[in-house]
């Protein structure tokens, strides 16, 4: 307990259970703050919005076999969108490991590969220092989760408190120092581009870079578009916005990665929705990619110039690199390629007689005038959310990027709530997704989190029926959600608030009343259920072809 | 990105010595679609570390990814490929091979020229050990064939780098 308090803890998600018990205890003699989830897949959700939010490390604590294998997807989300979450895990007596006990699961062999790293606790001596190294190692490099299993009897014993100070891992070293080297030749093709591009991801958010990348993008007058796990490493009301590029990326912004000159690459790692086909990405640039995780680079696309460093440091020493050269007039000198993207098509919708969810999204951008934390669901809601929500500032947008996680909003949103109990924060989700981890309603009555829930509800798994209306010649093969609970009735149950909106004339008066109400709101809008997230790139093609409508 | 053929590399590999940290290495290759074709774990001088050499396939892009990806794991020390470099490499092999009298000269004659021998010598099969390079290991067994081998045990490929010159 002394080592969690040392760590700056305060906050831990978590489930109790008959191999903790005794962690339990000690915890209720400390001032660390319990929440208790409903399902424990929640409770890593709930750290992980919580990291994001605060810019901290997310703990959890839930017990052995079950309470274990429920972490799973969760640990997974953070650890391919690169959140510092500690979870620890309570296990059998060490006795008792391997013999088929009550509750006895291998967590550490199941997580081996979807943490960051991960710990058997074995002494009761070593516990201090393992902790220690798991909080150094989730929040430092590249972060990401690392879990501790902790055998009943190693908690059960005592030993003396003996506080680590320093860490030193001989065989971990993350590289913050870009290579002097490359820099220099970093700022000479800069110089030469004419039609340069900035590419941003989670990188810049992690590395609280979003200053840093934004007065490169303005020194070099260079356009800039980022991943979904970048949105609000770059403000969205900045003239130089492209939106968001991939496979419901932007036009302009697929556009521009296809006739660019140059890509600047910046805590990215060219995943699949990003650059569709590889082969065709970008086919007229040269790359820098700046990435502080050796492992991403050249992993999907070959670059010209490679930099690992952190993306704070790195960009820094860029952008004095280029304070100190003359650049000539490259405002006047980009200017055509300023304009040539600016002219063509930005993001559509036409409101009819029935609620579109793109109309519900935006109206919400205008109330809360950008400034609500945004977690999504996953599926078109996210995308929706991604497109029509313009941040301006990182850590506003929590979502299950890399491994899309359905019932990761709700959540995600208590523990971005717990990190800032006064911030406005608002679950974008669809009806399918609210519905994976809908028991979390509980958890936000319970402590009075007022988290706000805007279901787009159009009783279907909308992206997965979107992929089957347009690939599948419209088989619409068990994505009706026909049987859906009334979600009004749903949060009154709960003891939350419920509202609906089923006509467009109705969507702003109900965001406008339920956003006001201090307690945890669903908000159901029944919206065209049909409707489809554009433009679109399918799975696998060059992400210049787009579906427009 | 196959900018290359695909090629053999040794690669050697200090870890550090815990449990759970070949399982590590070797989830990493089956879960990235990385191939091993041998494997050999030992303890080096120092009891805290032990020395992984394994040999893959595959063209460079992938090499420079395994490399990278085995260096991101946090037991994982250092990690030397020996494709560029000057080195020494050796496999052992155990041949239990029939010795039928007739064959016996024959299989001795073998066993000399190879610069190996025998290490267990019973009325119907002796045991050779043998020690060399890939080609050496493959070439001997190929000569014994003839006479009928019964069961090989054979290491995957050890490797040093040479001293620099």
């Amino acid at each position: 307990m002394k080592a969690l308090q040392e760590e700056g803890v305060d906050t831990i998600f978590g489930y109790p259970g008959g191999a903790v018990i005794e962690i339990y205890d000690e915890l209720a003699k400390t001032d660390i703050r319990h929440i208790l989830v409903r399902h424990e897949q929640g409770a890593v959700h709930a750290a992980d919005g919580y990291a994001r939010a605060s810019g901290g490390v997310g703990v959890c604590l839930v017990t052995s076999g079950p309470g274990a294998t429920n972490t799973v997807s969760g640990i997974a989300s953070a650890y391919m969108d690169s959140v510092p979450v500690v979870v620890l895990t309570g296990q059998v007596p060490s006795q008792l490991i391997g013999n088929d006990a009550f509750q006895e699961v291998d967590i550490v062999g199941i997580t081996r590969p979807c943490t960051k790293h991960n710990y058997l606790v074995q002494h009761v001596e070593d516990l201090a220092r393992t902790i220690k190294e798991a909080f150094y190692i989730a929040r430092s490099g590249r972060p990401g989760p690392v879990l501790i299993d902790l055998p009943k009897d190693v908690v059960q014993s005592t030993t003396h408190y003996k506080p680590v100070k320093d860490i030193r891992l001989k065989s971990y070293n993350p590289t913050y120092e870009p290579n002097v080297k490359q820099l220099p030749k970093a700022v000479k093709i800069i110089k030469e581009a004419k039609k340069p591009v900035v590419f941003a991801g989670g990188g810049v958010i992690l590395s609280r870079a979003a200053k840093e990348l934004t007065e490169l993008a303005r020194k070099i007058h260079a356009p800039v578009t980022t991943t979904l796990m970048g949105l609000g490493a770059f403000p969205a009301k900045d003239p130089l916005w492209l939106g968001m590029i991939g496979m419901h990326g932007t036009y302009r912004a697929n556009m521009s990665s296809a006739e660019c000159d140059l890509l600047i690459a910046v805590g990215v790692r060219f995943d699949d929705r990003v650059t569709g086909k590889t082969d065709t990405f970008a086919p007229k640039a040269k790359i820098i990619h700046i990435d502080i995780d050796p492992t991403s680079i050249r992993k999907n696309i070959p670059v010209t110039i490679p930099v690992v460093g952190d993306c704070k440091i790195t960009l820094r020493k860029l952008n004095s690199l280029l304070s100190k050269e003359k650049m000539g007039n490259l405002k006047q000198k980009r200017k055509p390629w300023l304009t040539e993207w600016k002219a063509t098509k930005p993001l559509a919708y036409e409101q009819k007689e029935v609620i579109k969810p793109q109309f519900v999204v935006e109206k919400l951008y205008e109330l809360t005038k950008g400034r609500a934390i945004i977690t999504t669901e996953v599926g078109q809601n996210q995308m929706w959310a991604a497109q029509y929500y313009h941040f301006d500032s990182p850590n506003a947008f929590i979502t299950s990027g890399g491994l899309g996680c359905m019932g990761f909003g709700l959540p995600a949103a208590i523990g971005a709530q717990v990190a800032h109990p006064d911030s406005l924060v608002v679950d974008i989700a669809g009806d399918g997704s609210i519905q994976m981890n809908i028991q979390e309603m509980a958890t936000a009555t319970q402590y009075n989190l007022p988290v706000k829930i805007v279901i787009l509800n159009n009783s279907y798994l909308g992206m997965v029926r979107q992929w089957q209306e347009l690939f599948f010649d419209r088989c619409y093969a068990c994505t009706g959600l026909d049987h859906a609970p009334d979600f009004v009735k749903l949060a009154e149950a709960y003891g939350a608030v419920g509202l609906r909106a089923t006509r467009p004339d109705e969507v702003v008066s109900i965001l406008k009343k339920g956003l006001a109400i201090k307690k945890p709101v669903i908000m159901d809008f029944v919206v065209e259920p049909e409707e489809c997230v554009y433009p679109m790139v399918p799975a696998g093609a060059p992400i210049t072809e787009m579906l427009l409508v | 990105m196959a900018n290359e053929e695909a090629r053999k590399h040794i690669l050697s590999i200090l870890v550090d010595n815990q449990p759970g940290v070949l399982s590590r290495i070797a989830g990493l290759f089956s879960g990235r679609g990385f191939n091993i074709e041998s494997l050999c774990v030992a303890e080096t001088t120092d009891p805290l570390v032990s020395r992984i050499t394994l040999v893959t396939t595959g063209d460079m892009s992938i090499v420079e990814q395994i490399k990278k990806q085995l260096n991101k794991l946090i037991n994982v020390v250092k990690v030397i490929d020996f494709t560029d470099i000057a080195f020494v490499q050796r496999e052992m092999a155990l041949v239990k091979v029939r010795a039928k009298p007739e064959h016996r000269a024959e299989i001795l004659r073998t066993v000399d020229i190879f610069r190996s021998r025998v290490v267990d010598a019973g009325s119907q099969y002796y045991i050779v050990e043998i020690t060399g390079d890939e080609g050496k290991v493959a070439a001997f067994l190929n000569l014994l064939k003839p006479m009928g081998i019964s069961e090989i045990a054979r290491t995957g490929a050890i490797a040093l780098p040479r001293e620099k010159k």
